[in-house]
């Protein structure tokens, strides 16, 4: 179950969108979604525009766009409850190839698709060009409350040993004969969800304990090594949402 | 219930819906980072750093309902169950939070929404339930078991319903008059996904009562008695 850990998202570069900070990627990536999902569904030409700094972020970056793409597959169930919508909204239809259709219905899906589209490969390239530390930092470095790093620091770190831990129990329940195929066979899973919530935090004790002897005193010296962005860093990081700004401003003034 | 496997996407819900639920969940979150503090030290986050990856690996573990089909946990009950309401519903934030960042799993600009949704509604108002519950149903195994069962079936079945009123309020399409076809559909397939993760979430939450009771956080001042011991032995 590698594909649960996020370091496994990374993909490793030297390109120039790899070396920026975190700080600067969070934030080009939080400000480029918010401003395609605040364009009206109307303004086609716009979405065309805004997949254009995306590619070029693909180019620069040199990651492969086809892992990158399989990854963009989660968006899936919503682009088949998009399909759904020209079939189930109100208001007037429009005929299609024999098919009666909701027109608003039809821009519903289309604003789904487009968004939900960009919105999900401007987070997969987030991922795939920032590791762990990096993201951290860049979350702490933003004043995101420290507690909250920190648990994300823990469970980024741990949630593969549970997994694994949970891959081992369930080894351990199949090669004793266990064969747990519907919902009333699940008393074996629940049991072992209970022993692993147990592990969990038997370990998350453990770990306490140990930070506790090496000096811990409730902050983490997380991200100290990692240079803070520069201003070039962030005019750079600034192109993203700057040119998906201008592609908006240019389609609703137009 | 792989179609419940994403959380919501960008571009389902309008912008202003979105700001208005992501200004809620960031009050939330202060809250929960205030609050949290009394149920858990500071310095204990390692412990609230474990809880949330175990929901986060909870959340990855599919379970057989039927062959063929399988589902997940959400989790905001059983967070809320064994860690309190504020730890619970900043763990499953959290969860949130590093879902839309690093696995793009559910839009960045949904984040309140889902937050509301999954944290406020699944695991901080569920908690009182459970309280509730637990108050009114006997103190036995079995009054635990339909406390925990019946939170969890409400936290999934009120969850579905957050996110039907966020559609109503600013979803892309217009349904209509269809839109009551659509709710109910949505909160009856969640009736039946909130059946499997009620089953799991109170067996779970038995098991660990059952091993560790002082770790179960809705069962503080809630002494059990102990399962009779196996039968056999002296005799």
């Amino acid at each position: 179950m590698t594909a649960g850990h996020p370091d496994a998202l990374y993909v490793p570069g030297d390109s120039p969108v790899h070396r920026l900070p975190g700080e600067v990627k969070i934030v080009a990536v939080v400000l480029y979604v918010v401003t395609v999902v605040a364009t009206p569904a109307t303004e086609v030409a716009a979405f065309a525009g805004y997949a254009a700094p995306v590619a070029a972020v693909v180019i620069v970056s040199r990651l492969d766009p086809l892992p990158l793409a399989r990854r963009a597959l989660i968006e899936v169930p919503f682009l088949l409850l998009a399909v759904l919508l020209p079939f189930l909204s109100t208001g007037p239809r429009v005929e299609w190839l024999g098919l009666t259709l909701s027109e608003p219905g039809l821009w519903a899906a289309w604003n789904i698709v487009a968004k939900a589209t960009l919105g999900v490969w401007a987070a997969v390239l987030l991922a795939a060009t920032t590791d762990v530390t990096s993201l951290l930092t860049g979350l702490q470095r933003l004043r995101c409350p420290t507690v909250i790093v920190q648990i994300v620091t823990f469970m980024v770190r741990y949630v593969h040993v549970l997994l694994d831990e949970a891959h081992r129990m369930r080894i351990a329940r199949l090669s004793r004969g266990d064969d747990p195929r519907f919902l009333w066979q699940v008393r074996a899973t629940a049991a072992g969800f209970g022993a692993l919530f147990l592990r969990a935090f038997e370990r998350g004790e453990r770990v306490y304990v140990a930070m506790l002897s090496r000096g811990y005193t409730g902050r983490m010296p997380v991200g100290a090594e990692r240079p803070a962005a520069r201003v070039r860093e962030w005019a750079a990081g600034a192109l993203l949402p700057a040119t998906a700004v201008t592609i908006a401003v240019t389609a609703t003034v137009a | 219930m792989d179609t419940v496997a994403m959380h919501i996407a960008d571009g389902i819900i309008d912008g202003p819906t979105s700001a208005v639920f992501a200004a809620v969940a960031l009050a939330l979150l202060a809250a929960c980072v205030v609050k949290a503090r009394d149920d858990l030290d500071e310095r204990l986050v390692p412990m609230a750093g474990l809880t949330a990856a175990f929901i986060f690996a909870v959340q990855m573990l599919n379970f057989a309902v039927l062959p063929g089909v399988s589902g997940h946990l959400l989790g905001g009950a059983m967070a809320a169950a064994l860690v309190g309401p504020w730890v619970g519903a900043l763990c499953v934030s959290t969860v949130l939070i590093v879902q839309a960042l690093m696995f793009a799993d559910g839009g960045i600009t949904a984040l309140g929404l889902s937050i509301v949704n999954m944290a406020l509604i699944g695991a901080l108002v569920t908690y009182g339930i459970l309280r509730l519950l637990l108050k009114l149903l006997p103190r036995t195994r079995s009054g635990v078991t339909v406390a925990v069962f019946v939170t969890s079936v409400v936290s999934v079945v009120a969850g579905a319903a957050g996110f039907v009123l966020q559609f109503a309020i600013g979803g892309v399409a217009d349904f209509g008059p269809g839109l009551g076809a659509i709710a109910t559909g949505m909160l009856g397939i969640h009736l039946l996904i909130g059946v499997g993760e009620g089953v799991i979430t109170a067996t779970t939450v038995l098991a660990v009562a059952t091993a560790r009771p002082d770790l179960v956080h809705a069962l503080r001042g809630h002494t059990l008695p102990h399962r009779p011991a196996v039968a056999g032995g002296a005799e």
